[in-house]
């Protein structure tokens, strides 16, 4: 159950040059919504959008290609999706809705479909949930600080901001990489991420992150019937290049090692948090 | 379908939302009447004096102390029924009667209102203002395999109503600050949103990933409290979501198209 449950897992990219362009990996995302939303599965989708401050995202109902590929990229800040999700079946009058999220999110979705105690008419809206893989999360100052005064570099000359191979990378609009370890980062990550014991978004119709592809590609795994009839009909409809995964370096065992390692640490942390006290402990959420 | 369970609506001091809420899953609550439960007490819909015995009270409102009927009809659900549900803010944790002063015409001692749990043991809440219509019907439904369902699908209904028994057992209290107790103070918060979307007189907004509470709006309904995926999260239930929402789809005699 460390990459949770799932019907495939590929290798893949999107097969339009713009999503491509400005996407994190393998532009999966943006072009499954897109995709998605020219063929009427869905009616909008909420996704991260960029918000006032550099790098800080917003919320937002997506309805076109535009806003769909405006909000391209990964922002390593909380960006509280759920926020939009009864407002998109209301105020926006969506019958069919998408949205992205982190593993966190995607089990937020979950249990509101399961206990919609205030989610009236959310249920059964949910089109396409595409979960995106995730190790931790940042508070915004915690990222400005990293990026800031770790990076020595302005928070609105980064272009693209990126985890991989042991490193947190900031690239600049003139060209400059910066570049630390990420064991500096791990002090600025948000407390509520260590007792996340999910890497891969186990609860979404299809997640996707870039572990375990090569650069510029997107490892996908197809989790749900809904999830593989979306995913079905954009590989026909050649939405995507793909690859077998197997045949991809370095793979699902890097994929694997991360999950487990992810899992193994928070469930420490849940452990000692049970006793941090004397003779009193800190909730567990799971129990 | 034999072995209907029975089901009765009684109304306490509370708006009638909660049951217009169950009316809302419209042909879904004849499926439910024809199917699993016989309504046999609810003052809008069924011409019956007194509480009966019953398998499941869904109590609407909270309990006025200065009315000794509300008083009385409390007791007597408890007594007659097997399984209790508070349905709804007010039933569950005072909502809006939480604020009554009284003073006011017709009634000017009816002053103190508490929420069910302080005079009996409730064994299921179902929080919020009101209670989504299709939560009620999972609710009803999962009672239905609880009492008559097979070992399986009664393993099933047990574990996808714990949560809702474990509200009941946490207390009556329960407003937006539960949660900076419960969640943020606890180091729990990942900033998902869901508390800002469930909270229905939106007065929970998100500053810098965290919910931040307007307190004078706050009516005190427990939507966002119950609603957070830290306040309680079930891997036992929620992995399985997809075979459970086809489960209740079919039960509710949509999908298999």
């Amino acid at each position: 159950m460390v990459l949770g449950n799932y019907k495939t897992a590929v290798s893949a990219r999107a097969a339009d040059a713009d999503i491509l362009k400005c996407s994190q990996d393998g532009g999966i995302v943006t072009q499954l919504f897109t995709y998605a939303l020219e063929e009427g599965i869905i009616d909008g989708a909420i996704v991260a959008a960029p918000g006032d401050e550099p790098w800080k995202p917003e919320p937002i109902v997506a309805t076109t290609k535009a806003e769909l590929l405006a909000a391209r990229g990964t922002k390593y800040t909380i960006s509280p999706n759920m926020m939009l999700i009864k407002e998109a079946t209301r105020s926006y009058g969506l019958d069919k809705v998408g949205i992205v999220g982190t593993p966190c999110q995607m089990q937020a979705l979950r249990k509101a479909q399961l206990y919609p105690m205030a989610m009236r008419k959310v249920p059964d809206k949910i089109a396409l949930a595409i979960g995106i893989f995730c190790m931790e999360n940042f508070p915004y100052m915690g990222l400005e600080t990293i990026v800031e005064d770790h990076c020595q570099t302005k928070m609105e000359s980064a272009v693209k901001m990126d985890i991989g191979k042991g490193k947190f990378s900031v690239y600049t609009e003139r060209g400059a990489l910066s570049q630390i370890p990420l064991a500096a980062t791990h002090k600025y990550e948000q407390p509520g991420c260590h007792v996340c014991l999910d890497y891969v978004a186990n609860l979404a119709d299809v997640s996707t992150g870039s572990v375990g592809s090569p650069d510029g590609w997107s490892t996908v795994f197809v989790r749900t019937k809904k999830g593989e009839d979306v995913w079905s009909k954009a590989i026909a409809a050649g939405y995507f290049e793909t690859k077998d995964i197997a045949s991809v370096k370095p793979g699902l065992d890097l994929v694997t090692k991360l999950a487990t390692g992810k899992i193994d640490k928070n469930k420490k942390t849940l452990e000692a948090r049970a006793t941090l006290g004397v003779n009193k402990g800190l909730r567990n959420p799971y129990i | 379908m034999v072995n209907k369970i029975t089901v009765g609506h009684v109304h306490m001091s509370g708006c009638t939302g909660c049951l217009v809420s169950l009316a809302d899953n419209y042909e879904g609550l004849f499926k439910i009447l024809d199917d699993y439960a016989d309504l046999v007490y609810c003052l809008t819909l069924a011409d019956v004096r007194h509480i009966p015995e019953m398998d499941v009270a869904l109590v609407e409102g909270s309990v006025c102390l200065q009315d000794e009927c509300s008083v009385r009809e409390i007791k007597e659900t408890r007594e007659k029924a097997k399984v209790v549900v508070a349905l709804g803010g007010c039933a569950a944790y005072g909502n809006v009667t939480r604020f009554c002063r009284g003073g006011q015409w017709n009634q000017p001692q009816h002053e103190s209102f508490v929420p069910i749990g302080d005079l009996i043991d409730v064994d299921v809440y179902l929080p919020s203002c009101p209670p989504g219509a299709e939560a009620i019907r999972n609710v009803c439904v999962m009672a239905y395999l609880l009492l008559q369902g097979t070992d399986e699908q009664k393993a099933l209904a047990a574990a996808y109503l714990t949560p809702l028994m474990n509200l009941a057992k946490r207390g009556t209290e329960a407003c937006g600050c539960d949660l900076m107790y419960d969640i943020i103070n606890q180091g729990l918060c990942m900033g998902c949103g869901t508390c800002a979307a469930s909270c229905p007189v939106r007065a929970i907004t998100m500053e810098y990933g965290r919910p931040n509470i307007d307190r004078e709006m706050c009516i005190k309904c427990g939507a966002c409290y119950a609603q957070c995926p830290r306040s309680e999260f079930s891997f036992d239930v929620i992995n399985q979501f997809e075979g459970i929402m086809e489960a209740i789809d079919g039960a509710m005699g949509k999908g298999g198209e």
